[in-house]
């Protein structure tokens, strides 16, 4: 199917998201929609799959203007899209999630489970999926839960596959899998539009790039540009793709932890005696795929999730089974993987948020007074260090863009002396600019002497910041190694490789990206 | 793909649990916490039973045969320990997790049992009366209940069900005494709940209003509305308007000789038989047709709902409306099911309890038939009690349903997993 | 630093587009303004379908529809100006006006404390209730010097409240149990309770068999203004909404209470400790809801009664949901409501219209002034409020 998007705009009030932007799609080609966050690319892809109503423009199939106001229409149209937040419900079983919205029924609405199994079952094998149609989605781990929406959008015949940042939740080597699939489609003839932020991927799998930078498209790129090439065009001027970044000088360790288990809600065992150590003005990354235990480790650091076996010690102070409060004022800061649901309060004011954990004391709490005028001067001088944008400290923080209300936590955790920085995802949803700040920032508080534990998807970001990277799989930590450790075999060990094991498989098998 | 790559597997494996996730460790000390009260309770009162006999009358109405007549404290002694044994395997995890439902079941059934022995030493209780007259009490809460499991799976907060009992019972009572009949009666009266139930989703999903607030808004109203109606035209003409026949008893042929269980379970109204088959319907529609299905999605992820194509906000309001067929059945129950003329707020709160029903059945209609069935059990053991004269007063006994519900919402339930967008309005464009 | 860049595009969700330059309050009240017209459009008609007359000319409607016209104007007119006069025709209507607002004043500021801290307290009238039964124990049970009397009193009803609210606070943390239910439940239990201790001798007056105590003792009673109903209750009520301002907005406790309200899970990632602000604010609420209570008992009714509560539980809840969480729009709204109140007392005097119709009045204001979008489409002048609103109550898995 030939695929035109012509000057399709679209604002959300005074912002304007796309700006006629102009893309073309040939049958059976893999493009690549290039840009950073916030660009606006799944704001250009919502509307090409209906969720979203253009304010002017066009959208032309096979050389037909077509009108789509909904999902439904969109998939008549043979498009079909796999959201960067999967679109499953997590109590249906796998066969339901897929039935949802054309299902298999027998006389009168009754449900035809035989054949919606079935149909699961002849499309999982077609393409090597193994998916089970009757496992509960919440049981079955990310990737394949990719997968399963994958097989949602085949299933509705879609000539047209959009896939939005897919690879945030695979390894190395799955994502080596994922671009087979694609590369299957492509030969069947289903067009790919693949968006991402990251540069490898782009240039490992594209046919063609689309580059969009604030609404607009800004160029075409061949995969052969170099990724600072692609970098500049997508930021809008050169990028340093690495950070500025002295050896670490490590002291003692500040964070002791041993034998860590935490069970979650479901009874599944989440974090699996893990035993690690964090020193004083080095940088600990916690690599791994999404959903093997690094969130749980974090939270249970600070005291959000209750243990189960296990000793969490700090400057040799055991903190085990103490409050949150109590953590946090024997000097740990926290800035957690969702800032929308545990980072701020959307509703309250930047210098509000500013001083969330630090309310009570003193100068910002007087026994029971508020001192509203010290919360003030805080802000002025916070936002002013940190270079917070925002039209004022008594907006609300949901008022400020992803880099911003980001910053905004962080300098809320570093505005008190730390012993021990976690930082989980803390450039998820950010842009460029505000990344580059975040990371230099991250690397002053470690050469201060503070201990640092990131956790992190993103193998750009461990690569940039850490000193050494702890690996997790299925709740273990699978292997600690140094930073300079090549990034397929971190990829084979995030897959559960062992050290070693991962050593060797990484040499004789490299994947795609690996090789970039 | 490299053929070393380790199969798909689990990101985190279940473990048979060595270790005690302190999730369940809490919730084992609290559950068990509260029975463990409740063994000694009844323990304490087996102490303090009176001597002699304690009769329950099988059948009811029939107070020379079918007399089933036990020691008093002997029986309540011995149910008291074993209740006080079931709690104690439970708080010491001396019992696998899967039979643990089980221990809970045995200490009710010793405590209520302990308690009945001391209510009833010396006297006679009518046993049979009280299995009907829980079935009775529970229909309302069980009607009320199922319109809450639809209307939440659905992801709408229903507060409103004490409203709609009022609509329902006010509109019964009015129809029944103009036109003699008692289906139009009932037709009416679902009619009222689905009226109530189109401004609850309207304003909820319409305009966006928060649900709780609503719900609590539109009882006021109900109560408001009915009572004004009631104040000015039922009230001056009460024998033309409410004088409403109340349905009698219909005995299904065949199933009620069943001994013990036939007269109980059919010799009822035709309300009562008409929500038997108001469980069934609901538990098969909701996991069994392709509404329900779509029903549950909208609950649960009405994003991802949208994106397949289905229309959230169209499902909802199926969803709503057809609840309030039920809600406003249940309202009917309390004029032409039971009392006969309409009260101004007569449902007395039973509108919560079902909300409470609904929670403690876990949002499953099988669930909240069950939880409903305890319910109308303590309502009728507290009407039972007051006729044969047991030594607590009267009006502490009529705080027996609204404690038993705080203890089973608090000490039994504790956090619960309501559909995941239950409550959250859907935003489109 | 990065300071070329310029600042990135705020996330996708929809924003509301800017309104007219009014400042947010000014819109709420104009909308607070259409949403009562229009409760009295529809309180005319529940009018007019009561009204003998109307109902006598509709017979013949066909022949001289103006009969029918003029009679339901008239029942309006008559029944609305009954309403009026009763609510501000006297400084009697006055003074009974502010009388009435008093314990709804009191109650709504308990909802709509525990409203900021996220929970939905309908239990005002439980916790009234107990706060009423203490009081009005030691108040004639005891024998105390003037002043003195009053205020152990009080602080006895602040104690009963406290006590009944803070134990669904705590139930709450500690067991997950929804506020919404436990409330409910403890409504009623207060109720049978109150029916159960007019049964006690302690309670019941000698030589009544009819439920009501002794009349609490004159050193106990709040001070009556000039001859009329109201009493200095009304002040301390306006006191009452000058500390929970300042509770809220000038205090530690205030602030967390707030943040508890707006995201539990951020604050407690901060430390906070979710639980323990849910009982605080429970306790808070129920005392002020006592509060309420001895206005009721040691202000206006006297001796303790099964109706000590009145409607004040409920319409408290209303109260609180018109005045939008805040104290100063409590007050606002607690006075409306009570002269609507008072003027309904009026009105059931001179036309007949049943008082249950202010109840109906009050519940249809507060459906539309939590509909603002629906008022809008009626009135369609009205701007846009600028930002989002907060949500108050939360679901279950809140």
């Amino acid at each position: 199917m030939h695929l035109e998007l012509s000057g399709l705009t679209k604002s959300f009030g005074s912002l304007v998201a796309n700006d006629h932007i102009d893309l073309v799609i040939e049958p059976g080609e893999i493009h690549c929609l290039l840009g950073e966050n916030g660009a606006g690319k799944s704001t250009l892809m919502n509307m090409l799959y209906g969720l979203l109503q253009p304010d002017s423009g066009e959208i032309v199939i096979d050389g037909a203007k077509v009108k789509i106001t909904s999902p439904s229409d969109a998939i008549k149209h043979g498009i079909g899209m796999v959201h960067q937040h999967f679109m499953l419900v997590p109590v249906f079983t796998v066969a339901e999630n897929i039935m949802l919205g054309r299902e298999n029924t027998r006389a009168g609405g009754v449900l035809d489970r035989k054949k919606a199994h079935a149909l699961v079952t002849e499309l999982s094998d077609r393409y090597g999926f193994e998916v089970d149609p009757e496992a509960l989605v919440e049981d079955i781990p990310v990737g394949v839960q990719q997968r399963v929406e994958i097989i949602k959008a085949l299933v509705n015949d879609a000539s047209v596959l959009i896939l939005d940042e897919p690879t945030a939740v695979l390894t190395p080597a799955e994502i080596d899998e994922l671009i087979g699939v694609m590369r299957q489609l492509k030969e069947n003839g289903t067009s790919i539009v693949f968006i991402t932020h990251k540069l490898k991927e782009v240039k490992a799998i594209a046919d063609k790039i689309t580059v969009i930078r604030r609404g607009k498209v800004v160029g075409q790129a061949e995969p052969s540009a170099s990724e600072e090439e692609l970098a500049e065009l997508m930021v809008g001027r050169a990028v340093d793709l690495v950070v500025d970044k002295e050896p670490a000088a490590p002291k003692d360790a500040v964070l002791r932890v041993e034998g860590l288990t935490v069970i979650d809600e479901r009874g599944f065992t989440a974090v699996d005696d893990v035993d690690l150590e964090v020193r004083a003005g080095e940088i600990l990354a916690v690599a791994g795929v999404q959903g093997n235990g690094q969130t749980e480790l974090a939270e249970a650091l600070l005291g959000l999730t209750p243990i189960a076996a296990g000793k969490i010690s700090l400057d040799g102070q055991d903190l085990t089974g103490r409050s949150t409060r109590h953590r946090l004022d024997a000097g740990i800061g926290y800035v957690p993987e969702d800032r929308w649901h545990d980072g701020f309060v959307d509703s309250f004011s930047v210098a509000e948020n500013l001083v969330l954990d630090l309310f009570r004391k003193p100068p910002f709490g007087n026994g029971l007074a508020l001192r509203t005028d010290e919360i003030e001067k805080n802000a002025q001088a916070r936002v002013e260090e940190f270079d917070i944008r925002t039209q004022g400290i008594d907006l609300p923080v949901s008022s400020l863009s992803g880099g911003n209300q980001q910053k905004v936590v962080l300098a809320r955790e570093l505005s008190r002396p730390l012993r021990l920085l976690v930082a989980s995802q803390p450039t998820r949803g950010v842009d460029v600019g505000s990344i580059e700040f975040l990371h230099g920032r991250i690397v002053e508080e470690r050469d201060r002497g503070t201990a640092v534990l990131i956790v992190s998807t993103e193998l750009d970001e461990i690569a940039a910041l850490a000193d050494r990277i702890a690996v997790m799989y299925r709740g273990k930590v699978v292997g600690v190694v140094p930073s300079d450790t090549p990034r397929d075999e971190l990829g084979l060990m995030m897959a559960g490789a062992s050290k070693t094991q991962a050593h060797h498989e990484a040499i004789e098998h490299p994947t795609t990206l690996g090789t970039i | 793909m490299s053929e070393t790559t380790p199969d798909a597997v689990p990101a985190a494996a279940p473990k048979p649990q060595a270790i005690e996730a302190p999730a369940d460790r809490t919730r084992r000390l609290r559950v068990g916490g509260v029975m463990l009260v409740f063994a000694l309770i009844g323990l304490g009162l087996a102490v303090f039973t009176k001597g002699g006999k304690a009769t329950f009358q099988l059948v009811s109405g029939d107070l020379q045969n079918n007399l089933l007549g036990i020691p008093a404290q002997f029986t309540a002694l011995v149910l008291g320990i074993l209740g006080v044994i079931a709690a104690g395997a439970y708080l010491l995890r001396r019992v696998p997790q899967s039979y643990s439902g089980y221990l809970a079941a045995l200490l009710g059934i010793c405590f209520i049992g302990a308690f009945l022995c001391w209510a009833a030493a010396g006297k006679t209780f009518p046993l049979a009366n009280q299995f009907q007259g829980t079935l009775n009490f529970a229909t309302p809460l069980i009607l009320g209940a199922l319109a809450g499991v639809m209307c939440e799976r659905a992801g709408v907060i229903n507060i409103a069900i004490e409203g709609q009992f009022l609509v329902g019972a006010f509109t019964a009572a009015l129809v029944s005494s103009t036109t003699n009949s008692s289906a139009a009666a009932l037709i009416a009266a679902a009619a009222s709940g689905v009226v109530m139930a189109w401004l609850l989703a309207v304003f909820s999903i319409k305009y966006l209003v928060n649900q709780v607030v609503l719900g609590v808004v539109l009882v006021v109203f109900a109560t408001g509305i009915t009572g004004f109606l009631f104040d000015q035209f039922m009230q001056p003409q009460a024998e033309k308007l409410n004088t409403p026949e109340v349905l009698s008893a219909v005995k299904i042929p065949g199933l009620a000789d069943i001994p013990f269980i036939g007269p109980i379970l059919f010799n009822q109204t035709i309300l009562v038989y008409l929500t038997y088959i108001a469980v069934a319907v609901v538990t098969f529609v909701l996991f069994q047709t392709r509404w329900g299905l779509r029903i549950r999605a909208v609950g649960e992820h009405p994003k991802a709902a949208d994106t397949v194509g289905i229309k959230v906000k169209r499902i909802r309001y199926s969803a709503v409306l057809a609840a309030g067929v039920l809600a406003g059945l249940g309202g009917a129950f309390f004029t032409v099911g039971y009392a006969g003329s309409f009260s101004k707020e007569m449902t007395a709160g039973n509108g919560f309890i079902a909300l409470a029903a609904l929670i403690m059945g876990r949002w499953h209609p099988i669930g909240a038939m069950v939880a409903a069935l305890f319910f109308g059990f303590a309502t009728q053991l507290q009407s039972q009690l007051q006729i044969i004269q047991t030594p607590i007063p009267g009006e502490l006994l009529l705080m027996a349903p609204y404690l038993a519900t705080i203890i089973a919402v608090a000490g039994l339930v504790g956090r619960v997993r309501a559909p995941k967008a239950d409550g959250e309005p859907y935003v489109t464009e | 630093m990065s300071t070329e860049t310029e600042v990135a595009p705020a996330p996708a969700p929809a924003k509301e587009p800017r309104g007219s330059g009014l400042p947010n309050w000014a819109v709420q009240g104009l909308v607070s303004l259409s949403a009562i017209v229009l409760a009295l459009l529809v309180g005319a008609i529940l009018i007019i379908v009561g009204d003998d007359q109307v109902q006598a000319t509709v017979k013949y409607f066909g022949a001289a529809p103006m009969d029918t016209v003029s009679a339901a104007l008239s029942a309006v007119g008559e029944a609305y100006k009954a309403l009026a006069v009763g609510a501000f025709g006297s400084w009697t209507a006055i003074s009974e006006s502010l009388t009435q607002a008093t314990p709804l004043i009191c109650g709504g500021l308990a909802v709509s404390l525990a409203f900021r801290t996220g929970l939905f307290n309908i239990g005002a009238q439980g916790q009234l209730i107990m706060g009423a039964i203490l009081a009005a124990y030691v108040g004639f049970a005891w024998h105390l010097p003037p002043v003195l009397h009053l205020i152990v009193a009080i602080v006895a009803g602040l104690i009963g409240g406290a006590l009944w609210g803070g134990v669904v606070g705590l139930l709450k943390a500690r067991t997950g149990a929804h506020e919404v239910i436990v409330t409910i439940m403890l409504n009623y239990v207060a109720i049978y309770l109150l029916a159960w201790l007019l049964t006690t001798s302690t309670f019941r007056r000698p030589g009544r068999t009819d439920p009501i105590s002794p009349i609490v003792d004159a050193n106990a009673q709040y001070p009556q203004i000039g001859g009329t109903r109201l009493h200095i209750g009304f002040f301390l009520a306006l006191l009452a909404a000058v500390f929970v301002w300042w509770l809220l907005n000038r205090s530690t406790i205030g602030f967390e209470l707030r943040a508890v309200g707006a995201n539990a899970d951020a604050s407690r990632t901060a430390g906070m400790s979710v639980g323990r602000a849910y009982v605080i604010a429970m306790v808070v609420a129920g005392a002020l809801a006592g509060l309420a209570g001895t206005q009721q008992v040691l202000g206006t009714d006297l001796p303790l009664t099964d109706g000590v509560a009145a409607s004040v539980g409920f319409d408290a809840i209303t109260v609180a949901l018109l005045g939008r969480g805040t104290p100063l729009g409590t007050v606002l709204a607690g006075l409306l409501f009570g002269a609507l109140n008072a003027g309904g007392l009026q009105m059931q005097l001179v036309t007949q219209t049943p008082l249950t119709l202010t109840t109906v009045l009050q519940a249809v204001i507060v459906l539309f002034v939590a509909a603002p979008a629906l008022v809008r489409s009626i009135f369609r002048f009205l701007p846009k409020e600028r930002g989002a609103g907060a949500v108050l109550a939360k679901g279950w898995n809140g």
